[in-house]
């Protein structure tokens, strides 16, 4: 870094550019569905190719369908990831089930593929309690953005503590950045030498706010360089190069290298939340035609019809196949009896107290009639 | 049995908790070497290790997320804040996610964390060390505040509190880390948690306090006694939940009571008393309920303490005045 100049003991314009040189997100298929890393694309068998393709078409079914339900008014607070399927299903699919997963709200397809059922996860967005009685090594979906990425290193310290084979991965989106939290969870985890992963899902947009209004940081990865600790960029519409750069930060980490961040530069085509957000009130339709050009499923749809590996009557089946699942899954949501104030007071504590007992009596006699 | 302070009380507390549970961990800011900058620590890490007793990055939020993560993976951490003041850098990690976990997760899931922090006026802090912020944390469900106020339950109660496995806050008073020593027990003992104690009997009037101001509280019982006012002296001890049955089975007897908190008088811990009295047990009273708190003012720069804390004078004032109402 250069440090002196002509004019001045330093010069910071200098300093600024070079930082511009950590915007440049890894891909192993370009645009065209073009292989621009030919060993890593051989690196991957026919079948783990399918694989990928099929996990992408059920998240954006799962989307579809989610989206059906809460027009219906089936549904409760949903976060919409059509969009994102290269960047939640590459990562998590690099992870092991003994990983532990820190997810914040948009990552429930995550969730699901990590081990909760969809049953779980319907359960999760209405607002009952079963939601978050999965079986997956995982907390629920984290609403107060940044606290994820304190706990994960939490989680990768007690990980590693226990000597376990195991790494703590956890997500935020770009807004997250900004967040005290998000700086604290992986400066921790870095002073530590924990196995965390850190994958940041650059969509562009905290709601309304453009990712430009976060941060004059030209990339989110250097966030991470503030904490000392490696992060890249990916092309976060690729999924080849999403599964294999988490693959890597994982088998990184598992030697004890300490944490890892992930920037995945993606887009989400729908709005913030099923919760009255319109996105045609901050971004137009030509800021989103490139990005949906760049649509995952198309880019890896075409490498697979090119190898004859993939028609459009299998993945309409597939896709016929997944919708009813989730219909079937919506039906077993329904089935589940609604929540008792006496059972919301009865698990505050291990032990109820005096005066939650007193409480736990009057409503127990309240739902008795 | 031996005369021991308040921290070192504590410090036997975690020292008896560390050699018991190998999945206790103690961390924060300078616990480590140091032994905590109150010596709360000391010798622990020598004693147990880098990786029982650690130094953490100077970032309350972090800490207390670390204990969060831990706890989820089979760890009953210890962490400490250094100052109760700097809990407010931690409120979500406190309020918004330790003190819900067993609730989001119908009990498959929970916090064993039992956060340490001193507070508490009257030794001339910079500002933010002394405030007591109980009231902020009190209304909190799921969440245990435990304020002792003596040695003896110090360490009674930081065992307690650690064996939980609910989060506590463990608000540790300043004023009382070397002001006064009582002889405890050298073993490990208990006090319950959720139960206030009964540190004096009396007939005429219930004086109901916690941490410093039970001392004060004592005192001033002690001056009352001259003129032939008999106080029962209530120590609350846990300050959420609140163990309301003794404080209604003591004014069952004396229908008189005086609620007495160094915090401020708005919301908190008195107020709580005082609602559940007037909800619950107004009928045993014969007079109004008394009140000592601080002034509704921001906790006072460091010339002005003795003037803001309520002292013993103030409550001999107060019983007078409803003794005589």
């Amino acid at each position: 870094m250069v440090i002196m100049s002509k004019n001045s003991i330093v010069d910071f314009s200098k300093i600024k550019d070079e930082l511009a040189d950590l915007a440049k997100p890894i891909q192993v298929l370009d645009q065209n569905a073009k292989v621009v890393n030919q060993a890593v694309f051989d690196s991957f068998s026919d079948d783990q190719l399918v694989e990928f393709m099929k996990k992408m078409v059920w998240e954006r079914a799962l989307h579809e369908q989610t989206m059906n339900f809460s027009r219906q008014g089936r549904m409760g607070f949903y976060a919409p990831t059509a969009g994102e399927e290269a960047s939640e299903m590459g990562t998590v699919m690099a992870m092991q089930k003994q990983d532990y997963l820190v997810p914040a709200y948009r990552d429930i397809p995550q969730l699901i593929q990590h081990g909760a059922t969809v049953t779980e996860a319907f359960l999760w967005s209405r607002g009952h309690v079963k939601g978050n009685e999965f079986e997956a090594r995982a907390l629920m979906p984290q609403i107060i953005i940044g606290a994820a990425y304190v706990e994960t290193a939490g989680v990768a310290l007690g990980l590693k503590k226990n000597g376990e084979d195991a790494i703590a991965f956890s997500y935020t989106g770009d807004g997250g950045t900004s967040q005290g939290d998000s700086y604290e969870g992986m400066n921790f985890a870095g002073a530590y030498k924990v196995p965390a992963l850190f994958i940041v899902q650059n969509n562009g947009y905290a709601i309304s706010v453009p990712r430009e209004s976060q941060t004059a940081a030209p990339a989110l990865t250097q966030k991470a360089i503030a904490a000392g600790i490696p992060s890249v960029q990916v092309d976060g519409m690729d999924i080849l190069a999403c599964y294999s750069v988490a693959k890597a930060a994982r088998d990184y980490m598992l030697a004890g290298n300490g944490p890892v961040m992930i920037e995945t530069l993606t887009n989400r085509y729908g709005a913030h939340s099923s919760a009255g957000d319109d996105p045609k009130r901050y971004r137009t339709d030509e800021q989103q035609k490139p990005w949906l050009e760049k649509d995952p499923l198309i880019r890896l749809r075409k490498v697979l019809t090119d190898k004859k590996l993939w028609t459009e009557e299998q993945e309409e089946a597939l896709i016929k196949e997944y919708k009813d699942s989730f219909k079937d899954a919506l039906k077993q949501a329904d089935a589940v009896e609604p929540e008792k104030v006496s059972d919301m007071l009865k698990r505050t504590f291990e032990v109820p107290t005096p005066e939650l007992q007193a409480q736990i009596a009057k409503f127990e006699e309240k739902e008795s009639n | 049995m031996s005369k021991k302070s308040y921290i070192q009380a504590i410090t036997e507390a975690l020292d008896i908790m560390l050699q018991e549970d190998p999945k206790t961990l103690i961390f924060g800011e300078d616990v480590g070497k140091n032994g905590g900058v109150f010596r709360t620590t000391q010798g622990l890490q020598e004693k147990y290790g880098a990786d029982r007793v650690f130094d953490t990055p100077l970032a309350e939020s972090g800490i207390l997320g670390l204990a969060i993560g831990l706890g989820l993976t089979g760890w009953r951490p210890i962490p400490e804040i250094q100052f109760s003041g700097f809990t407010l850098e931690a409120v979500d990690s406190i309020v918004g996610q330790m003190s819900r976990m067993r609730f989001r997760f119908n009990g498959k899931k929970n916090s064993p964390i039992t956060v340490r922090s001193p507070y508490g006026g009257g030794t001339h802090t910079a500002e933010m060390h002394s405030d007591n912020l109980e009231n902020i944390f009190t209304g909190v469900p799921g969440l245990r505040v435990v304020m002792p106020s003596n040695p003896y339950d110090a360490k009674g109660l930081l065992i307690s509190s650690i064996e939980n496995n609910d989060p506590v806050l463990y608000l540790e008073n300043l004023k009382l880390y070397r002001s006064m020593k009582d002889d405890i027990p050298d073993e490990k003992y208990t006090v319950p948690l959720d139960q206030a104690n009964i540190v004096q009997e009396g007939n005429d009037i219930t004086i109901v306090a916690y941490g410093a101001q039970v001392q004060e509280a004592q005192k001033a019982a002690e001056e009352l006694a001259k003129s032939n006012i008999s106080c029962e002296v209530i120590d609350l001890r846990t300050v959420s939940p609140i163990d309301t049955a003794t404080i209604f089975k003591s004014i069952a007897k004396t229908h008189k009571v005086v609620i007495v908190q160094e915090a401020q008088k708005m919301a908190g811990v008195g107020a709580q008393v005082a609602s559940a009295i007037s909800e619950e047990a107004i009928l045993s009273l014969d007079a109004p309920i008394g009140r000592v708190a601080a002034p509704n003012s921001v906790y006072p720069f460091a010339l002005a303490e003795e003037v803001w804390i309520p002292r013993k004078d103030e409550i001999v004032a107060k019983v007078n005045e409803i003794i005589n109402y």
